[in-house]
């Protein structure tokens, strides 16, 4: 056997060819810029851009979870809101129990409280979606209409049950002191808490991102994401870690929902289910299963929610309607699609 | 006669055969059986909700696709009759057109809707029809110079379907016989005709494509059916009835708005009711939906009784207390869709 003849020819590929999987990267700065021709003064418009900047990134945290758990064991569960309003109401709760920390301007001990109220609604909805996954989910692997309707059961439940627990009336409150008023910059008021939520959501992205992109656990994910059989057959248990990613799904979700609390200083038992219609339209244009795709989806959202709010308040809703349509038309299957049409 | 009227699917058991009939039969006398404008008013909303979740089971059953935007399509022809009642002022043109141009909005939007996600994989219909329905909701609910906001429209609907109009001096068997009653055997009829058509839709070829379709798509499609083609025609005609039924409902209470037509609420309600009644049968609706308002009338009274004789234990009051009959409902869901996907129709048949 000799080597053939010809000598295969390695072609670059094009510019544009390597470029075009990265292009949703810059609609993000697009939209942004839009909003600063349309929105008349730079003053508003840099504080909806803060406060739709802060907005995705809740979202993002909430939403986040949800696509993981897709993209890994094709489980869609409509029960994620479940998980927003019992960590909000665990959040606020022990927020409230804290007032003594919360009701001094100090910022270190307001900061500590906050981080106490996370890590208690955390935990507290990650051990839920463990109960979650056992009771509700696990029985139902591999059809989704079945999946549809028992999660969705699932939320009606646990709705009701925090309504059992806490009573049927919303619970308003204030933030901590040193959360609350507005900062000037550059002329333009931007709240506090707002700066605040960036940078929380900035971190947990970054760090989302160095686990599923440097770690071990972060690659049989990715994989199993990618190709599930195979890591099966290369001897992981993708069961396990697919428990761990719902669960950590839950705890992020629980996460959001207490931050989501704080920014709209009133709880109530249906939260979570009114944000699904967020996060569905969130994970739909990132792709199913991409967690970048989220991110940026879910900025995009947000920002494109408070500048509409501003210019046509009535048309809101209906603008991250159009938002899907558009980007569904442009990519069906969402801005970085990561899991194969099953 | 009677099976060409089932379109040869009858109840095949006995005891489903009797319920069913009953059902029927108290129905169809309601106004004699039990008077009182709270249990006509009871019985018209069986009906409605009998034809409304028919419709949705020719989707979630028949053709296995989730919808949450089914109460959209039955607040297109609920408001369709309001706005036309509104504005073409008292009479039965205004009640016709206005149903027409419901049901027409809901076959076009369900059209769009179905083309644009159904294209691309099922799955992502279920949650773009809840993301498209609660935009509507909160549009129709900002919207409150053409809709009247949260507070809905009320309007007047013709003379000869309302109480004021006497059609006999004589009470029949102590009742009135006026505009009213007629307007409940409208409900009624209208309810059963539409129902039986359905009945007969499922069990066409058409039908049969789309349970072939829900058994395994991939197959369906390898046979040789469009498979994007018959689940869009599905969704529309299932929205076109949901529609039908909002008309019908409201020309009888004679008032729309977000909360009785369009509220998450309301399809929640809807899913329950199929789930527990039986996906994939239509006579899994009526059992379904009467079962489930009787409870939402009844039940909330015996578990305020039940909590008021626990007075003093912790937490079982909270979880008896009446306003939480939905947590109890969520439970059954649940269980049904686990132990017995066929529901309460399904398992009389022996399925």
């Amino acid at each position: 056997m000799s080597a053939p003849d010809h000598t295969p020819t390695m072609a670059r590929t094009g510019i544009w060819q390597r470029l075009e999987p990265h292009l949703p990267l810059i609609l993000v700065p697009l939209l942004a810029g839009l909003g600063l021709v349309a929105i008349p003064s730079p003053t508003s418009w840099l504080t909806l851009t803060v406060s739709g900047l802060a907005m995705g990134m809740m979202i993002f945290i909430m939403a986040s979870g949800m696509t993981l758990v897709f993209g890994l064991m094709d489980v869609i569960n409509f029960g994620h809101g479940a998980f927003i309003s019992v960590g909000a109401f665990v959040g606020i709760s022990i927020l409230l129990a804290l007032g003594s920390m919360t009701g001094t301007p100090s910022l270190w001990l307001n900061l500590a409280a906050v981080l106490l109220a996370i890590l208690g609604a955390a935990l507290a909805t990650a051990a839920l979606g463990l109960a979650f996954e056992k009771v509700i989910v696990e029985p139902v692997y591999g059809a989704h209409l079945k999946q549809i309707l028992v999660t969705m059961g699932g939320l009606i439940i646990v709705e009701q049950l925090i309504l059992v627990l806490w009573g049927p009336d919303e619970i308003f409150f204030t933030r901590p002191e040193a959360l609350k008023g507005a900062v000037t910059f550059a002329g333009a008021a931007i709240e506090k808490y707002r700066l605040v939520a960036v940078g929380f959501g900035l971190a947990l992205f970054l760090a989302m991102r160095w686990i599923l992109r440097s770690t071990k656990i972060g690659l049989i994910v990715r994989a199993g994401v990618e190709n599930g059989e195979m890591v099966e057959a290369l001897g992981y248990r993708l069961r396990l870690v697919f428990v761990g990613v719902f669960v950590a799904g839950s705890a992020l979700a629980g996460l959001g929902g207490v931050m989501w609390g704080l920014y709209q200083e009133v709880i109530t038992a249906h939260m979570g289910a009114d944000l699904m219609v967020l996060i569905f339209i969130v994970v739909i244009i990132g792709g199913l299963g991409s967690v970048e795709g989220c991110f940026i989806g879910a900025l995009l959202v947000g920002l494109m929610q408070n500048y509409i709010a501003f210019l046509q308040p009535k048309l809101a809703l209906i603008s991250n309607i159009g938002l899907m349509v558009a980007i569904l038309m442009w990519r069906p299957q969402g801005m970085m699609p990561v899991v194969k049409a099953k | 006669m009677l099976t060409r009227l089932l379109s040869g699917d009858g109840p095949r058991s006995l005891p489903l055969a009797l319920i069913l009939l009953a059902i029927f039969l108290c129905l169809a006398l309601a106004p004699f059986l039990f008077p009182g404008t709270r249990s006509v008013d009871t019985a018209a909303r069986i009906c409605v909700f009998i034809l409304l979740v028919a419709s949705y089971d020719l989707t979630l059953g028949y053709a296995g696709i989730v919808s949450f935007a089914h109460t959209m399509f039955f607040g297109m022809g609920a408001y369709g009759v309001a706005l036309a009642s509104t504005h073409l002022g008292r009479g039965f043109d205004a009640l016709v057109l206005g149903t027409l141009a419901g049901a027409l909005a809901a076959a076009v939007f369900a059209l769009l809707i179905g083309l644009f996600s159904l294209r691309v994989r099922a799955i992502f219909f279920a949650m773009i029809t809840l993301a498209v329905a609660s935009a509507v909701a909160v549009l129709v609910s900002q919207l409150s110079g053409l809709t009247g906001g949260e507070d809905g429209l009320n309007y007047q609907i013709p003379r000869a379907l309302t109480a004021a109009q006497k059609y006999l001096d004589e009470p029949v068997l102590g009742v009135r016989i006026n505009g009213k009653l007629l307007n409940y055997y409208l409900v009624f009829a209208a309810s059963t005709a539409l129902f039986l058509v359905l009945l007969r839709i499922v069990n066409s070829p058409f039908g049969r494509v789309l349970q072939a379709i829900r058994e395994n798509d991939f197959r369906a499609e390898a046979i040789g059916y469009r498979v994007v083609y018959y689940r869009t025609i599905a969704t529309c005609v299932s929205a076109v009835a949901a529609a039908l039924a909002g008309s019908l409902y409201a020309i009888w209470l004679r008032y729309v708005g977000p909360d009785t037509t369009l509220s998450f609420e309301i399809m929640v309600d809807i899913l329950l009711m199929v789930v527990i009644g039986g996906m994939g049968t239509m006579y899994g609706a009526v059992i379904g939906a009467t079962l489930f308002i009787l409870a939402q009338n009844y039940l909330q009274g015996l578990m305020g009784a039940a909590a008021a004789g626990l007075e003093g234990v912790p937490l079982l009051p909270g979880l008896l207390d009446p306003d939480r009959w939905l947590l109890w409902l969520g439970v059954l869901f649940v269980l049904s869709v686990y132990f017995f996907p066929t529901g309460i129709a399904g398992r009389l048949r022996g399925e």
